[in-house]
């Protein structure tokens, strides 16, 4: 049984059947699923969850979908790691890294929204799913109808990552390079949406589609012992992933899953592509829409959707957003790797370079407990890593050559040599 | 008389204008036209306005391809054969 009420207008309230609907047709406001929270009590806790398999589909009841899942049987249930080398580096007490670079099947938290937007295009009949797509969504559409046996189109901007190509490619599905950036290809797909019957995830399917995302905070507050952080940093690019976040902690705490601890939450946009950071440092509601020009591929959305919303949950948790540079971006996504053997993509190094600047301003306390959420896995972009590190010379298999280059790295960076034995 | 422009109509919004996929209308600027289409069509101008000179903020509005707040916004000027499009907003990643 479903606890899913109706698609409802975040705007206006107005109800509207479950189906592939997006817009409310009175005010264009999105459509988001309402679930019958009183049923729920008693019935959906800790103990119903805990029963669950372990991927994300432990928190179906909370999911707007049917019957059983239809794919993404393994996605989700991704590790949530105290991260206490990298806390003491930075000198605070309690850091967790949501790690969704290691999601499955495609290592990011696309697999997410992908697992319950396919389920709910099985459930709807349709054959072809498709997505407008940074990179991420695009490999996890592409995985995922592999997998289920239906066809994908998937449209990207055409500069990609070839990580990201080559990755998705591998899962058979039509792509269509767009000239221009994100938000041009997001234009061009609601309007292929207006004209074939194809599901697109993030257009006729979003409503679902973003459901797939509170998962992503359902297992931060289940990870981390039944309780919320108090200060969760979420990457910015169309909006989808932070009210969603929000949305989990906040339905958690109504069906007394967890305690309300009135955690905060802060968005990450890198400083080429950051709207939603300047509406924030501005005192603005709305905001203006950018030309991306940054690293961050994956988050380069200049116009974000959701932008709006995202405003609103980061002033109503009484957080804040902060923007990080292409080079801080960088030295972030190797302080993860080297203190805690996590390779992230520029979003999650946006997202981590931001929290330390919250920290350092001091709008993160250092003593509460923090949660930085790791969206996307480095291995798809390492064409961006091209300089960071210096050239590894190369030796013939002589323990003379060897010993010489023990001894001149030893004397060039003492703190990473390896330790000589005796 | 002003030069005429093509507006391209979403799916959502044709049921205000006739079942119209786009319309010819006249009008010097992106906020002309659109009050003109007001003008014929009010139920169409009550889903496109939040306020007399503020549009929804789930519609983006487009000339050329661009996006109007990249212009000047409802003063953006339009030349004959310039094309309009009126599109809802929707998710990304």
């Amino acid at each position: 049984m479903s606890y899913v009420k109706s698609l409802q207008c975040k705007e206006c309230q107005a109800d509207y059947a479950l189906k592939p609907l997006t817009v409310c047709d009175n005010d264009f406001g999105p459509l988001e699923v309402a679930y019958d929270y009183e049923a729920m009590k008693g019935k959906v806790t800790r103990e119903s969850i805990e029963a669950g398999p372990r991927s994300l589909w432990r928190y179906k009841d909370l999911l707007p979908i049917e019957g059983e899942p239809k794919a993404g049987l393994n996605s989700g249930f991704t590790p949530l790691i105290k991260a206490d080398r990298l806390a003491a580096e930075l000198g605070v007490k309690e850091l967790y890294i949501k790690d969704d670079s290691a999601n499955y099947p495609s290592y990011s938290y696309k697999d997410r929204v992908v697992s319950v937007a396919l389920t709910k295009a099985v459930e709807f009949d349709f054959d072809t799913v498709g997505c407008a797509s940074t990179g991420n969504l695009a490999h996890s559409v592409a995985a995922h109808a592999a997998a289920a046996g239906l066809r994908a189109c998937v449209m990207i901007p055409h500069d990609l990552e070839e990580g990201k190509i080559v990755a998705t490619l591998t899962f058979g599905p039509r792509m269509f390079k767009i000239k221009g950036n994100y938000d041009d290809v997001n234009r061009l797909c609601s309007q292929i949406a207006d004209k074939y019957n194809w599901a697109i995830v993030n257009v006729n399917l979003r409503p679902y589609y973003t459901e797939g995302a509170k998962t992503h905070g359902f297992e931060i507050a289940e990870q981390m012992g039944w309780q919320l952080p108090k200060h969760t940093v979420s990457p910015v690019a169309g909006g989808t992933i932070l009210p969603k976040i929000w949305k989990a902690y906040q339905e958690f705490i109504t069906l007394g899953i967890v305690d309300d601890n009135k955690p905060k939450i802060y968005g990450a946009q890198a400083d080429g592509c950051n709207p939603v950071v300047t509406a924030l440092r501005e005192g603005q509601e709305l905001f203006h829409p950018q030309k991306p020009n940054t690293i961050a591929k994956s988050i380069a959305i200049g116009n974000p959707a959701d932008g709006y919303y995202v405003i609103k949950v980061i002033k109503e948790s009484g957080g804040f957003g902060e923007s990080a540079s292409d080079q801080e971006i960088l030295d972030a996504v190797k302080l993860l790797g080297r203190t805690q053997g996590i390779f992230t993509e520029p979003a999650g190094g946006t997202t981590l370079a931001c929290a330390i600047k919250l920290i350092e301003s001091g709008r993160i306390p250092r003593d509460e407990s923090i949660c930085v959420c790791i969206t996307g896995n480095g291995l798809k972009t390492v064409e961006v890593m091209e300089g960071q590190f210096a050239a590894n010379p190369t030796i013939n298999a002589k323990m003379s050559e060897f010993d010489e280059l023990v001894k001149q790295m030893e004397e060039n960076h003492p703190s990473q040599a390896p330790a000589t034995t005796a | 008389m002003a030069d005429t422009v093509t507006v391209r109509i979403p799916t959502a919004l044709r049921p205000q204008v006739g079942d119209q996929e786009s319309l010819d209308v006249a009008g010097a600027t992106v906020g002309d036209v659109l009050s003109s289409l007001n003008g014929d069509y009010p139920e169409f101008g009550k889903r496109l306005y939040k306020s007399e000179n503020e549009i929804n903020r789930f519609i983006n509005i487009y000339v050329n391809d661009e996006d109007i707040r990249f212009m000047e916004n409802l003063q953006t000027p339009l030349k004959a054969g310039d094309e309009v499009s009126i599109v809802p907003a929707i998710a990304g990643g």
